[in-house]
């Protein structure tokens, strides 16, 4: 993979098709686990986590299960066993071999366990990097490229809503839209910001 | 036959995620102390943090473990402790129960320096030159420990002064916390005489910004059979060790700073 599609695929995971503000996928953690800095950064670093790990998962899957056996229109159901089945071992493993990390990052696993960002994500792989003329190497690494960058587009958007937020609760805002309301509002208005860098073409 | 292959292969999948699910499960098990669920199913599951611990859930992990002695919810009752004591296998001592005192009653009897009309929260009114009240240490009166009481133990009254409730009130102390003049402390709920005034200012100028200020006068001191009350910073103060709810310090004060708690 050279310089130029690596960043293509970065800048187009985190910015242009952000998968919150532009795909408009996972927006349950996004309004549920925005209204304080702390917890959207812990939310963030877990389906980062996440999404890369199942980034990797589903290539496998897909590429040494699926595909051989011709059963490629099972893929939605098998990344859901598979996804689900990695986050709740790691997720176990976590909490025996390093508390640190579990206390900081594990509680949100099982929320996100998959979530449809991160199911949306590894189809996406799927479509995006799978065909006749693309080697197994390179789908594998522009597989897992994407899956890592759009969980700092997910961070990403979780931070600046969590910032928001936080200064939505000294403002006077009308009763009839107080919290979550709000938050949707903000939320549309931050998706129309994020369509700007659809100017980005490479 | 082509129904066949994509069950075989789910249902393969399946069986070999659950056995290994089950496995790591063995391998990683976590043990948890069966007390600690035992005193979370006892504490108030509010969440408050008055403890000082994250939840309820923090401090029955902390005290099964040990980490502290006593239990610390100022939240719990009688009952409840008792039990948690003898879960642990330790004792504790029966404490005073107390509740949250407003220390202010300025309200609409305290002048107003200008009209505020922005967001009604007392920690967002004093960013604006130190709210509109023009005593700097009374109650600014936009009811942000209404909105912080998980118990529903305080209301607004009438006079501009919160009023709480302390057959609800269970000394938490969330709206001790969130009062940017701190006007509200934990009292001995059977002391019933308080000195309704916060203002640390000479006595004229007290009067000046508020007609229900304490002017420091000392009248409540020499009135006062059990010497409990002195003058501090301007300011009078009750002992309420030495208190005995006689009332007499109500009588003489000249501009009704203190008050009786029915």
């Amino acid at each position: 993979m050279n310089l130029s599609e690596f960043m293509t695929i970065a800048i187009s995971a985190i910015f242009i098709n952000n998968f919150i503000l532009t795909r408009f996928l996972g927006l349950c953690p996004f309004i549920g686990v925005s209204k304080q800095t702390k917890p959207a950064l812990g939310m963030g670093a877990a389906v980062i986590f996440v999404m890369t790990l199942s980034g990797f998962i589903t290539w496998v899957v897909y590429k040494y299960l699926l595909v051989p056996l011709e059963l490629e229109y099972l893929r939605t159901i098998a990344f859901i066993l598979v996804i689900a089945v990695f986050v709740q071992a790691v997720e176990m493993a976590m909490a025996k071999l390093s508390p640190a990390i579990y206390k900081a990052m594990g509680i949100y696993l099982p929320l996100i366990t998959t979530n449809c960002a991160v199911l949306g994500v590894t189809v996406l792989n799927v479509n995006m990097f799978f065909g006749k003329d693309i080697s197994a190497g390179h789908s594998f690494s522009a597989s897992l490229l994407q899956a890592f960058c759009a969980g700092i587009g997910f961070a990403l958007a979780m931070l600046l809503m969590s910032g928001i937020r936080e200064r939505l609760d000294l403002t006077d805002v009308p009763k009839s839209l107080q919290g979550v309301p709000i938050a949707f509002i903000v939320a549309s208005l931050m998706s129309m910001g994020f369509l700007g860098f659809s100017g980005f073409k490479f | 036959m082509n129904i066949l292959a994509p069950i075989a292969v789910l249902g393969v999948l399946g069986a070999i995620f659950g056995l290994w699910l089950g496995f790591v499960q063995r391998l990683f098990v976590v043990k948890k102390d069966p007390r600690a669920e035992h005193i979370f199913s006892l504490l108030p599951g509010s969440n408050c943090g008055a403890c000082g611990h994250a939840g309820c859930f923090g401090l029955a992990e902390a005290l099964s473990k040990g980490e502290v002695d006593t239990v610390t919810c100022p939240v719990a009752h009688e009952q409840e402790r008792e039990k948690i004591a003898e879960i642990l296998g330790i004792s504790i001592k029966a404490k005073e129960k107390t509740t949250a005192t407003l220390i202010c009653g300025g309200g609409v009897k305290c002048r107003n320096n200008f009209e505020y009309h922005g967001v009604e929260d007392c920690n967002a009114a004093i960013l604006i030159m130190n709210g509109p009240k023009a005593c700097l240490f009374g109650c600014v009166g936009m009811g942000s420990c209404v909105k912080s009481c998980p118990f529903g133990a305080i209301n607004m009254g009438g006079d501009g002064l919160p009023r709480i409730n302390p057959e609800k009130c269970t000394s938490c102390g969330k709206c001790v916390k969130i009062c940017p003049r701190g006007v509200i402390t934990i009292t001995p709920l059977e002391k019933q005489y308080h000195i309704q005034c916060n203002s640390r200012d000479k006595g004229p100028d007290t009067i000046k910004a508020c007609k229900a200020g304490c002017i420091a006068c000392g009248k409540c001191v020499n009135a006062c059979p059990e010497h409990a009350i002195e003058i501090k910073d301007n300011l009078a103060y009750i002992d309420y060790a030495k208190c005995i709810n006689c009332g007499k310090c109500k009588e003489v004060c000249p501009t009704k700073a203190i008050e009786r708690r029915e």
